[in-house]
């Protein structure tokens, strides 16, 4: 099993800050009226972006959900481009023209945040077909959601990944709701990872609050999907600390279920364990989180600072 | 050379020129497609570039956008336009909006080739003409070639074209011989062609549609009205121009299209005769449609339901009276 390096680990825990702290001044950003839209957030999910991300090199490539903050992130998107999207300012990542759930970072490797469930699936392998026709070693994670798992584009996606043998991690984030509806009530059987049998691939469950489990699993998948022998389907367990939206009740839910959760924190846990490897001191931490945050006012400031694209430059670019 | 032929030798020829072209579609590799029309493709360009697919519109259309995000240049087969239903999102929330709201970072150079028409027998399911779906959708192209010339020229130029490119062609087409250049043959997108020059009224067709206006037009000179056949070839972007300066010169329209009425394209063509001609119309403006219902498939009902060049010339000899 694959354990992280001490570099890599600090890498990944920065970055479940990075997308934590990223998040909550989103939060008080929309909150406060700056940012326009619907917002979904991924907070108490930092784990599988940050772990699988870690494993990828500038060339590969992310299909990111309509949850996708962090997916963008952990692949390398700038936070001050990506803020200024969210905000609809002209130096955005889309120039304005996508927000949180059109967001794109092609120079990261990011095909864009989908605000269709389950529609970025087929995206992602056509992407790893490419890589297999160019010969160009490029490996493509696909996250989705448990949601997303019973539309008929994933079923049809994992099934044409694994006929064609392609260089794809699918990851699903399974955070235990479908926007506002439990699992019990949308899935019958007990897991996602189980279906993979069905389509002739390997299928992993893990603890996705866990950083090294989700570490181990992607970095089999990742190893295996760059030698050519085909795609993995993760499972990696895990829960959002808010709503499906900003501004959702969240009526559906018990608060003990969210406090047994909030106990799972991934990032106090991952702390933990890097401690206890002597690889984290409190001056490293608080020299680490204070970067962070420094690095999100930048980013909070300079969307603030943007200019708003011009209205006519909403005719522009339907066509190539 | 058969429409079918022409079809195929556009897809060799652009694959032979460019590497990065792709075939992907349910049987157009080693079955050569449902009408042919991909046949010999496997064998001559391998099965990295030619691939059989599942039965999964969805995949499929979602695999060509992911790869020419990713530098490749697929043409991707959707058998039977009444099929397109079930990988619609793909096409209109993924494909055709993707350059404009990820502010132009990606170019998806995808060219979507279909099939619609009724005469075959087909039934209801197999007959469909949607045309207008897609031409409803911005950042979509839409051609509909009705000869062999202009499906080989108009599949090129398609192939070449760094937006989504859908080829709408037509099932009773494929059969059917005409002229094609030889060497490089590309037709633009986006320019209509006069089939036939006339001055007393202008008769705009779709695909299979122009030869029956081209019937018509003869059965029409025969009565001493001379009708002028325009071919728009590209449904979206439309040549309005050749459509507002033919009508300017005959000063009567009328419009024929194997897609239903209500909402399809004929009543773009109206609406815009309508905005950027009025003053030169002479005559209500004309539809000639197949009536609202699904296409029947038994052929005494399926020959009642198709328009043909009897009841294009009728509607002209109503404007013209």
């Amino acid at each position: 099993m694959r354990e992280p390096t001490r570099e890599q680990g600090l890498a990944i825990y920065r970055m479940m800050q990075l997308i934590r702290r990223f998040e909550e001044r989103v939060a008080e950003c929309f909150a406060g009226g700056e940012i326009p839209g619907f917002i979904h957030l991924s907070v108490g999910q930092e784990a599988p972006p940050a772990a699988v991300c870690a494993l990828l090199g500038p060339d590969d490539l992310v299909g990111a959900t309509h949850r996708g903050h962090g997916q963008c992130l952990a692949k390398g998107a700038p936070p001050d481009r990506m803020m200024a999207e969210l905000f609809g300012r002209a130096t955005g990542t889309c120039r304005g023209k996508g927000g949180s759930m059109h967001l794109c970072d092609m120079a990261h490797g990011v095909l864009g945040t989908n605000g269709v469930v389950g529609a970025s699936l087929p995206i992602a392998v056509g992407t790893a077909l490419a890589s297999r026709v160019r010969g160009s070693g490029q490996v493509t994670a696909a996250f989705f959601g448990d949601g997303a798992a019973n539309t008929g584009a994933a079923h049809e996606a994992l099934n044409l990944a694994s006929v064609w043998e392609l260089p794809v991690v699918f990851v699903c984030e399974n955070n235990l709701y479908a926007e506002f509806t439990p699992q019990s009530v949308h899935t019958k059987a007990g897991s996602i990872a189980q279906r993979a049998g069905a389509y002739g691939m390997r299928g992993v469950r893990v603890d996705g609050n866990d950083v090294p489990a989700v570490f181990a699993a992607a970095a089999e998948a990742v190893e295996l999907a760059r030698g050519g022998r085909g795609p993995t389907l993760i499972e990696a367990m895990t829960y959002r600390f808010r709503g499906h939206h900003e501004g959702d009740p969240m009526a559906y839910r018990q608060k003990a279920e969210l406090e047994e959760w909030r106990a799972k924190d991934p990032l106090p846990r991952f702390r933990g364990w890097l401690g206890e490897r002597g690889w984290l001191t409190d001056a490293e931490r608080a020299r680490l989180e204070a970067e962070v945050q420094a690095e999100v006012n930048a980013a909070t400031e300079f969307a603030r600072q943007s200019p708003w694209p011009a209205p006519e430059a909403a005719l522009e670019g339907v066509y190539a | 050379m058969r429409y079918v032929k022409a079809i195929a030798d556009a897809i060799t020829e652009e694959m032979a020129r460019d590497e990065r072209v792709i075939l992907l579609g349910e049987d157009v590799g080693a079955p050569g497609g449902t009408f042919g029309a991909t046949k010999g493709l496997l064998q001559q360009f391998g099965g990295e570039r030619v691939r059989d697919t599942p039965i999964s519109e969805t995949a499929i259309v979602g695999a060509a956008i992911g790869a020419a995000a990713n530098g490749l240049r697929p043409i991707v087969e959707i058998m039977f336009m009444d099929f397109i239903g079930t990988c619609w999102d793909q096409v209109v929330n993924q494909m055709a909006k993707m350059h404009y709201m990820f502010g132009g970072q990606v170019r998806l150079p995808v060219v979507l080739r279909t099939h619609t028409g009724a005469g075959l027998n087909a039934g209801p399911q197999h007959s469909g003409s949607l045309e207008a779906w897609a031409v409803h959708v911005p950042g979509l192209k839409v051609v509909m070639p009705s000869t062999p010339a202009d499906v080989k020229g108009l599949l090129k130029s398609a192939i070449r074209d760094d937006n989504p490119v859908i080829v709408v062609e037509n099932k009773t087409l494929y059969a059917t011989k005409g002229e094609v250049p030889a060497g490089e043959h590309l037709v633009p997108i986006g320019r209509a062609e006069v089939r036939r020059e006339g001055k007393d009224v202008t008769v705009v067709a779709l695909s299979r549609m122009v030869h029956e206006a081209l019937k018509a037009a003869d059965l029409l000179s025969k009565d001493g009205i001379s009708a002028e056949v325009l071919d728009p070839r590209t449904l979206s972007p439309l040549d309005r121009d050749a459509l507002l300066g033919s009508v300017a010169k005959t000063g009567r329209l009328v419009i024929a299209h194997e897609a239903w009425g209500p909402c399809g394209f004929g009543a773009e063509i109206a609406a815009i005769a309508a905005e950027g001609a009025f003053r030169s119309l002479k005559a209500p403006v004309r539809r000639v449609t197949p009536p609202f219902t699904p296409v029947p498939f038994s052929p005494p009902m399926e020959k009642r339901w198709l328009p043909d060049a009897g009841k294009i010339a009728a509607a002209v000899r109503e404007v013209c009276a």
